[in-house]
């Protein structure tokens, strides 16, 4: 897909279709992160597509050429996940990501789902603190690299490099505990 | 498995694909369902047409028929029209290479938007698909796998309006008798020409019916197939035996070849 960047800039009709099906999946992927509910993600990334197009349309040839597909895209859905977060709620998006899945679930359904590996990782990830959760998502469910993820979050390269490795050790102590957790309630059951 | 394995095994499971709705949804509202491209094909240029359901309408390019003239056979059909762009979508290219070059091993499933067409119609171009470059079928053999053994007129008339031609392999469908039948595309000529493009030996599939063959088997296996299916340019001259029908083969002890699943014309002229 390397020379993807000079097909858009010499055909964009002709080759919008490959940067979109070789995209969607990322993009798709980073807005579910935000929003956290399949459908309105979709919208969210249709979105992102169609925004993404305009722009392409507009940009002198020169900067399509120089552009990173992976890292311009998830910036463009992760702004406009960001939007439709704060439109839906009136409190901070990211905050509201950790408050709806940190939601406490006991009892004998909830022990299963605990179990359940998918649920518990989810879970886990969302109640890392904002900054730390989606840093890690974007990093390891996502798989942007370290130079995407900057240019995705447009923060210096240390600093989200340090914010995958705080969460990915907060995400660690919370998996331990959780496994701590899970030992002591068969313990006592 | 260490802590960071299990974690970025565990992240990693999180990933979901992008609905398959995502990518037509995105096209429609931009209004960038149907492109063609104009690409070289075995006996000249062609253009090729296609839309989210896959490749719409393919037409040779020349001299009496320029892009206008194919801009407005699509809007025609379609009652739509369509954008000219310099390459086709890599998924369209894969197809065109596979189909119309054979520079790659055709896949299973091929994106052609056939849903404008009747039902048989389109039983019969989807069983075309399935001929194999550098053979071919007779118009009985689409009509009995299609299920409508006595049909061999309506599988003509289907096969001649093929609204896709070298990707849709019309050309690949001969007469039972061994001529080589009309031909939407340009006439038998130009039929002629491209299953020559694509490596078959025309005289040698006129000759044999002339001579009453209309099937090859071998005496090893006691297998018998159409004169141009893979198995039967296996068999060696000295193994090599001749049928004028599936009832001659049958008596001498042989059974048809799966691959290409030969059967008789129902009539004398088909």
């Amino acid at each position: 897909m390397d020379e993807l960047p000079a097909r858009l800039a010499s055909d964009l009709d002709g080759s919008f279709e490959d940067l979109v099906r070789g995209h969607q999946d990322l993009v798709f992927g980073v807005a579910l992160r935000v929003v956290r509910d399949s459908g309105r993600a979709e919208d969210v990334a249709q979105e992102a597509f169609v925004r993404a197009y305009r722009a392409l349309k507009k940009y002198p040839r020169q900067r399509i050429r120089e552009l990173r597909p992976r890292p311009w895209l998830a910036r463009i859905a992760i702004n406009l996940a960001r939007n439709d977060v704060r439109r839906v709620r009136s409190y901070d998006d990211l905050a509201a990501v950790g408050d709806r899945a940190a939601a406490p679930n006991e009892g004998p359904a909830g022990l299963a789902e605990r179990r359940d590996e998918r649920n518990m990782w989810s879970r886990l990830l969302a109640e890392l603190p904002p900054r730390y959760g989606l840093a890690v998502a974007l990093r390891h469910v996502d798989g942007l690299s370290y130079d995407e993820l900057s240019q995705t979050l447009d923060r210096p390269l240390g600093s989200v490099k340090s914010d995958v490795h705080r969460g990915v050790a907060l995400l660690r102590a919370a998996y331990d505990a959780e496994q701590r957790r899970i030992a002591e309630t068969e313990a006592a059951s | 498995m260490n802590d960071s394995r299990l974690i970025a095994s565990g992240l990693r499971n999180l990933r979901r694909p992008a609905p398959p709705s995502l990518a037509p949804r995105v096209f429609e509202q931009l209004g960038l369902t149907d492109a063609y491209v104009e690409v070289e094909g075995p006996i000249g240029p062609l253009f090729v047409a296609f839309g989210l359901r896959g490749i719409s309408l393919v037409e040779r390019a020349g001299p009496g028929h320029d892009a206008g003239d194919f801009e407005e056979q699509f809007r025609a059909t379609f009652g739509r029209p369509v954008r000219r762009v310099a390459r086709a979508p890599q998924l369209i290219e894969r197809v065109i290479e596979a189909r119309v070059w054979g520079h790659r091993r055709p896949d299973k499933s091929v994106p052609v938007d056939l849903h404008q067409l009747p039902e048989f119609e389109q039983q019969v171009l989807r069983k075309v698909l399935e001929i194999p470059r550098g053979e071919v079928r007779p118009y009985a053999w689409v009509a009995a796998e299609v299920g409508r053994p006595l049909a061999v007129r309506a599988v003509g008339n289907a096969v001649a309006r093929n609204p896709i031609p070298f990707v849709i392999p019309c050309h690949r469908v001969v007469r039972s008798d061994g001529r080589i039948g009309q031909y939407g595309a340009g006439g038998p000529q130009a039929k002629r020409a491209v299953l020559e493009a694509e490596g078959m030996d025309t005289d040698e599939m006129e000759r044999l019916p002339a001579k009453g063959v209309r099937f090859i088997g071998s005496d090893t296996t006691h297998i018998y197939c159409y004169p141009s299916c893979r198995n039967a340019r296996r068999v060696t001259p000295a193994h090599r035996v001749t049928f004028r029908s599936t009832d001659d083969s049958r008596h001498a002890g042989y059974r048809p070849c799966h691959v290409c699943r030969p059967v008789d014309a129902p009539f004398r002229a088909a």
